[in-house]
């Protein structure tokens, strides 16, 4: 298998082939939990941890994990993975675990980590692995925030609030509200509000990829028309 | 000689759960303490706020008595935290569950002071919808600051109850259902204290907690 460049991992991760706008996995807890951008935050960067570990993991045993135990293997060692990283936050982000606390363990269903798994760390040197899992998940938890950024301005005027339980008190300066008296749009905070903001951002990413496209297509034909004459 | 295969593959099998097991037990082993102290903090913290200012000579969370009354408290088990003051017990706060609120339970804390006056309310939990209900949330909307003062006689008996259903405290706009739910929950907890109230405020220290 010819392997891919390390920048075009990061760049699919990111963007190419960004797990919740392109592949659409995760849409449970990406729907769940993006109420705000401190909880999209929170719920990346504890997605994003299990991803690394799992990937370094399970590449790590891909030679050794016969095939037909192969998912049972990786339910596991992602499980095991979900309830330490779970653990932990309850040990020191305790605040944001009563926000998080009830979706944690929905990281073990998350498609993207299993999805990860089969498709690319049982396949992949373990540097690679680690890698595309930071990838995918940095890509996944902009994509929370961002969700959850939107929500949290729309439907209560307020951005970043209660940052500081996630990032320490120094973070409070963060917090950003539109006023005591702005109303707020409901919608955005409920259910629906989650499923039409994401479908507003891939809309706007398709946009995006069409006019880099269409750029890249001028440039391309202005580069061939050239060529002749120069 | 075909059973070999499938041995391996359970080995393997096997081999990962002890490992998944393992590293569970180790994490928990070095987490267990600490997220306990974090729990006992976060019930620390909110006691404190809805007791009388000034330092007490007990550990509220050592001194505490579990009772039972499912039907005006929610849940099985509830628990009495007391707070003393020169050995006198100055406040019992209790948590009560609200079973019928919107959206699942909703756990309160409801503290009552000597005299039978409500020191506070707070909301530990709950599930209510997120810019209706959640109101009942200090951080959100001061209306649960509203019952501190109040006693089963102010306002009267009859008037325990949100202002659609004739009495004298606030609904929210587009939300009955969840201030109606913590006002009668409210209201249960004050009728027990008052019930029981030897039993809660006269019983012995249940265990001395680090005195300051």
């Amino acid at each position: 298998m010819a392997d891919k460049p390390i920048g075009a991992l990061v760049s699919d991760g990111l963007w190419g082939n960004n797990q919740a706008l392109v592949a659409l996995l995760g849409l449970c807890p990406l729907l769940a939990t993006t109420t705000s951008a401190t909880n999209g935050l929170g719920m990346g960067l504890a997605t994003t941890s299990v991803l690394v570990l799992s990937n370094l993991t399970i590449s790590l045993i891909r030679n050794l994990v016969r095939p037909e135990v192969r998912l049972p293997v990786f339910v596991l060692v992602i499980a095991s993975f979900v309830t330490v990283v779970e653990l932990s936050m309850q040990a020191f982000f305790y605040d944001l675990y009563l926000v998080l606390g009830i979706f944690l363990p929905l990281i073990t269903t998350n498609c993207i980590i299993i999805g990860r798994a089969e498709a690319f760390a049982s396949k992949n040197a373990p540097d690679r692995a680690v890698i595309d899992g930071l990838a995918m998940g940095v890509g996944f938890a902009l994509v929370l925030m961002l969700l959850g950024g939107l929500r949290e301005l729309v439907g209560q005027g307020t951005l970043f609030y209660q940052a500081h339980l996630l990032l320490g008190e120094a973070a409070r300066g963060l917090s950003f509200s539109l006023g005591p008296d702005f109303q707020g749009a409901l919608l955005a905070i409920l259910p629906p509000g989650a499923f039409i903001a994401l479908g507003l951002l891939i809309a706007l990413k398709n946009v995006i990829d069409k006019r880099v496209r269409q750029r890249q297509a001028v440039r391309r034909s202005v580069a061939a028309g050239a060529q002749p004459t120069g | 000689m075909k059973l070999s295969p499938m041995l391996v593959a359970a080995g393997i099998l096997g081999a990962f759960a002890v490992f998944g097991v393992g590293l569970v037990a180790v994490t928990y082993g070095m987490t267990a303490p600490m997220i306990a102290a974090n729990e006992r903090a976060a019930v620390l913290r909110e006691v404190r706020a809805i007791l009388p200012p000034g330092e007490l000579d007990n550990d509220p969370i050592e001194d505490r008595l579990e009772i039972s009354d499912p039907v005006r408290l929610g849940a099985q088990v509830t628990q009495v935290y007391r707070a003393r003051r020169d050995g006198d017990v100055v406040a019992v706060v209790l948590d009560p569950v609200v079973g019928n609120g919107y959206s699942g339970p909703i756990r309160l804390l409801v503290s009552v002071l000597a005299d039978g006056s409500l020191g506070g309310v707070r909301v530990l939990s709950h599930r209510e919808t997120p810019g209706l209900g959640d109101r009942i949330e200090v951080a959100r909307s001061d209306w649960i600051l509203g019952f501190s003062g109040r006693s089963l006689g102010n306002p009267p008996a009859e008037d325990w109850e949100v202002r659609r259903d004739g009495g004298e405290f606030d609904q929210f706009t587009g939300a009955t259902i969840t201030p109606r739910a913590v006002v009668r929950a409210v209201r249960g907890a004050l009728e027990l204290v008052a019930e029981q109230r030897a039993a809660l405020f006269a019983a012995p220290v249940v265990a001395t907690g680090p005195s300051e």
